[in-house]
């Protein structure tokens, strides 16, 4: 299954046959005091210089969220999009919560955009789908409902049902634009959610063959040498079935290790872009 | 063991998240006559107090600063009955909970661990908190403040709908009201309305103290 997001000139497929695909999460003012003030005084300066970084560390899709408190967050998120578009031809994710946001965010973006998020409960679903549907666009749908974060990956498979059959028998949205969020939370504070997430990976996939993706920083939150728990992660989520993770792409071994996973699962025939890679570093 | 060795067990025991022995030491010390008091005020909240520095220097994580609060926690359920008995007071009642729409607890539950080690008597409600639920919860509880926890921008504004909440019951001059979270600032709890913002779990309880003495000043002076 593959899902297919573009901006006016460029086309990433995600896929379980395609690279890992990278979503660069730098685009985001949450937990950066700095940037949240600067966007909310109108300068954005800050967004060039990120997309800038990732695009040149290899990010294949950016995520932009604007959540700034006390803004007009459809206004600015709007506001960044354009002009992050005016900056890279990588297709974006477009990140909110706040469904107004969402769709200004649709409204200005050119191409096919990644919607992140909907999730499997009622109302959110039914004021997201609509605006999915109209614009043509994915969604990035999280495998919880109203009932809070499920424990375990029976009750997120069944709520994955849910949303499946939602979008797609109550508002024709093609299957392969729904990519499932299996739901990491922080090994930190639960020993087995890792292990829960991944045996959700695999159910996902097995039942539904659906793209995924997840927030890969989610996991090491609250410890240390966070990058290298985000890098053995990666490839063990790539090898259950996850196909593309929001990621710090600004950490190069976090990079490496999606890139290692393609060419580890198959996904790099001869190892082609892992030796060029090599290659582009040493010259 | 003499009593001087219970209490530096119960101090390194809990400082490492070592639960079963932290219990094991607290009922060593209630069988040898010690007062609850002197285990938690010269053991257990010392040690959290200590949790609590390391975790704000950098030198302790998040899974350090969990099992140290639940070692605590294990010997606090022992002791809570019986400091009731004894008439030993706390330094108050905090009621927290994650606003409605938010199930986000890690960071609240930090707080509630560093609050009950410094002394508090804490009263979790969980996540996806409704407004009327706070309400209803203050009424019975009657805390001396309330805390709203919120992760994302887009619950947020839960906390105004709380602050209003508690305004038509006729409860916000009755208890502090203190918010905090990841996209939270101290311009935000102001714009909202809030007694208190805190950016961290240990800044939480200073400010938590801070803000009782203010009031407990301010309700001895009107008397």
């Amino acid at each position: 299954m593959h899902t297919v997001l573009r901006s006016r000139t460029r086309e990433v497929v995600i896929g379980h046959d395609r690279p890992f695909c990278v979503i660069g999460e730098r685009i985001n003012p949450t937990g950066r005091a700095k940037f949240a003030e600067a966007l909310r005084a109108g300068d954005l300066s800050q967004v060039v210089v990120d997309v800038e970084r990732q695009v040149a560390a290899g990010a294949h899709v950016l995520d932009v969220n604007a959540g700034v408190p006390l803004t007009d967050e459809a206004e600015l998120l709007a506001a960044v999009i354009k002009l992050v578009q005016e900056h890279t031809d990588l297709p974006l994710c477009i990140d909110s919560s706040v469904v107004e946001a969402l769709s200004a965010g649709l409204a200005v973006y050119q191409g096919k955009a990644l919607v992140n998020s909907v999730t499997g409960e009622d109302d959110r679903l039914a004021e997201i789908l609509p605006l999915v549907k109209r614009h043509g666009a994915a969604v990035v749908a999280l495998a919880n409902d109203e009932t809070g974060i499920p424990e375990t990956a029976e009750q997120r498979l069944e709520i994955t049902g849910k949303i499946v059959r939602v979008a797609v028998e109550e508002y024709g949205i093609p299957v392969e634009d729904i990519v499932i969020d299996p739901l990491a939370m922080t090994v930190g504070a639960d020993t087995d959610a890792v292990n829960t997430t991944l045996e959700t990976i695999r159910a996902i996939r097995e039942a539904y063959g659906l793209n995924m993706c997840l927030g890969a920083s989610n996991v090491s939150f609250g410890l240390p040498d966070r990058h290298a728990l985000s890098a053995a992660f990666l490839p063990m989520a790539a090898a259950a079935g996850l196909t593309s993770a929001i990621m710090n792409a600004l950490a190069p071994e976090c990079v490496t290790a999606a890139r290692a996973a393609d060419l580890l699962l198959g996904n790099d025939p001869w190892g082609a872009a892992w030796i060029a890679a090599y290659r582009a570093r040493r010259t | 063991m003499t009593e001087q060795e219970i209490l530096q067990g119960l101090y390194d025991r809990t400082l490492v998240g070592d639960a079963p022995a932290v219990l094991d030491l607290t009922g060593r010390g209630l069988a040898s006559g010690m007062a609850p008091e002197t285990m938690l005020f010269d053991a257990l909240i010392p040690s959290l107090e200590e949790v609590g520095a390391r975790f704000e220097r950098g030198d302790f994580f998040v899974p350090e600063m969990l099992i140290a609060g639940r070692a605590m926690a294990g010997a606090m359920e022992v002791l809570r009955p019986l400091l009731a008995q004894t008439g030993a007071t706390s330094l108050g009642t905090f009621l927290m909970g994650t606003v409605k729409g938010d199930v986000h607890d890690i960071g609240k539950n930090l707080v509630n661990i560093m609050l009950e080690g410094a002394g508090f008597q804490v009263i979790d409600l969980g996540v996806q908190v409704a407004p009327e639920k706070f309400v209803a919860a203050i009424r019975e509880h009657r805390p001396d403040i309330v805390g709203f926890s919120a992760f994302l921008t887009t619950t947020m504004p839960m906390f105004k709908a709380n602050i209003n909440a508690l305004e038509k019951a006729g409860l916000r001059d009755q208890v502090i009201v203190m918010v905090g979270g990841a996209p939270v600032t101290q311009e935000y709890a102001d714009a909202v309305g809030a007694d208190g913002y805190a950016a961290d779990a240990s800044t939480a309880v200073r400010r938590a103290k801070e803000l009782l003495a203010e009031r407990r000043a301010m309700a001895g002076t009107s008397s």
